[in-house]
């Protein structure tokens, strides 16, 4: 397991600050960073270097939590705790704030554009998420505002391939969320973190969401259609989730990230007490009651709290990180042999 | 961050929550030993050391220190520094005070400020001694509000004015 992850290189991204998210454009050739110093930073590669290609400076006037990349890759967006998002476009080398979305009350926590492109979530310690629809002249306009979270919401993801919503809470718990009728409605909720939920993450094929909490554990929710097989029930037409594995033992502290590689299938954590860690299911362990194995622990991959995980999406055990200690760290994940 | 509890100005015409707490004598200073002279021996971080830290933090309603007030108190402080953990309680003067969080904050920053990085900080309420220690823990735990808080000009003058020394 010691050599399962490799450190390929480590850069002072935000350098006297937190570098609180990091996320990579659609082909995986540009790395969009943010933090408590609020700029963005757009990294690519020139030979084996990861270089800064731009600096996204003026927009936020407080930190940035999170960057999201339009399916496209053509549009950044990004939410900050002044409570505004802003839309970036991408002209050649450089980014032009083209829209700045108002309307939450503080804090945006999350953002997360839906596969199509066409919907933009964002939410915010509000206690709200709100769905806005994309035209083609870069205007945004909300379509809906949902209020069933009862505190602060700390993520909003997307499902792979369907309109389908998810959000995570200080609530405790994750809300599922579709359109019906020109409106979004929750449909179901949930429930059994301890404590704040901080990140959710949709495997490839979007029957399995992983969510990630203050209480040191990952859950693992499989989808179960109506008429499923294995008899779990589900209310009218609407999908059941069902928590079928908790990882619990591995982590603590906080687990800030949850990351599901959609090439190879591997999940990786941030966590709050420094560390990195892989998770794989088990090859052969059934579906309904899957079980993970810890194929990597990076104890010390940051001298400080890690708060993000992103897999390179196109390169195949390419993983990114970054910390409280500002900086961002690359990293080459291999299976164990032995596994 | 943090509810209205935060948001209300403590000084000011309100009446006081607790107008006569209990006042308790504050410890000697700390004895220097041998070893700490040693200047070629390495001093780890100990529990007196960070109670050293935090007795001299301005209580938001009185003119007196958390020392003071017995809201801190050095067998609630727990250091290991091979582990890079601190852990504090802290015991509100009255089970219903609603600056418990603001008296956490400034314990968090005070600490976050003058300890080395590495340090993973907890500020937790003595079990037992507040109607809302579940919640305030919480907050206090949330490492986002309490940034989101911090970037609050009017909350971190608050915090300022506890943690600054008495004129």
């Amino acid at each position: 397991m010691k050599d399962s992850l490799t450190l390929l290189s480590r850069i002072p991204a935000h350098p006297d600050s937190r570098c609180w998210f990091l996320a990579w454009n659609p082909t995986g050739t540009l790395l969009a960073s943010c933090g408590g110093d609020r700029s963005i930073r757009i990294w690519g590669k020139e030979g084996d270097a990861w270089v800064c290609k731009s600096v996204l400076g003026e927009g936020h006037q407080r930190t940035i939590r999170k960057v999201a990349w339009s399916p496209c890759g053509n549009y950044l967006a990004s939410a900050s705790f002044d409570a505004t998002t802003c839309i970036w476009k991408k002209n050649q080398e450089d980014f032009e704030c083209v829209a700045t979305l108002e309307g939450h009350e503080n804090e945006v926590k999350s953002v997360a554009w839906a596969p199509s492109g066409n919907l933009l979530a964002t939410c915010s310690r509000d206690k709200s998420v709100w769905v806005w629809e994309v035209d083609e002249e870069d205007e945004y306009e909300c379509m809906s505002v949902l209020n069933s979270h009862t505190q602060d919401v700390k993520h909003v993801v997307w499902h792979p391939n369907q309109e389908l919503l998810a959000s995570a809470s200080y609530d405790d718990t994750v809300k599922l969320y579709r359109e019906e009728e020109d409106d979004w409605v929750c449909f179901t909720t949930l429930e059994g973190h301890e404590s704040t939920v901080w990140s959710l993450t949709f495997d490839q094929s979007g029957e399995r969401l992983a969510s990630c909490s203050d209480d040191k554990t990952v859950r693992i929710w499989h989808q179960y259609q109506p008429g499923n097989e294995q008899g779990i029930v589900c209310s009218g037409t609407d999908p059941t989730w069902k928590c079928v594995c908790t990882l619990s033992g591995f982590h603590t502290r906080t687990i800030y990230d949850v990351a599901w590689c959609h090439l190879t299938g591997a999940l990786a954590t941030a966590c709050g007490d420094d560390a990195v860690r892989v998770f794989e299911e088990q090859p052969l362990s059934d579906p309904q009651q899957p079980t993970f194995t810890l194929t990597a622990h990076m104890a010390r991959a940051h001298t400080q709290d890690v708060n993000c995980v992103a897999w390179n999406p196109k390169e195949p055990g390419l993983l990114a990180s970054c910390s409280d200690d500002g900086e961002m760290a690359f990293w080459k994940y291999q299976r164990p042999e032995a596994y | 961050m943090v509810g209205p509890a935060l948001a209300a100005s403590p000084a000011g015409g309100v009446a006081l929550e607790n107008a006569n707490p209990l006042i308790y004598r504050r410890q000697g200073e700390r004895p220097v030993t041998a070893r700490e002279e040693d200047d070629e021996l390495p001093d780890a971080i100990d529990d007196r050391e960070i109670f050293d830290l935090i007795r001299s933090i301005n209580d938001p309603e009185h003119p007196l220190t958390l020392e003071e007030l017995n809201v801190v108190e050095q067998v609630r402080v727990k250091v290991n520094d091979a582990e890079s953990t601190v852990s504090v309680e802290f015991t509100p003067t009255i089970p219903h005070c609603s600056m418990a969080t603001l008296i956490g904050l400034s314990i968090k920053v005070k600490l976050i400020r003058s300890l080395p990085e590495r340090f993973k900080v907890d500020v937790h309420i003595t079990p037992g001694t507040h109607t809302s220690e579940h919640a305030v823990n919480k907050q206090l735990a949330d490492k986002e509000r309490v940034a989101a808080a911090l970037e609050n000009a009017h909350l971190l003058e608050v915090v300022n004015q506890c943690l600054s020394g008495r004129p």
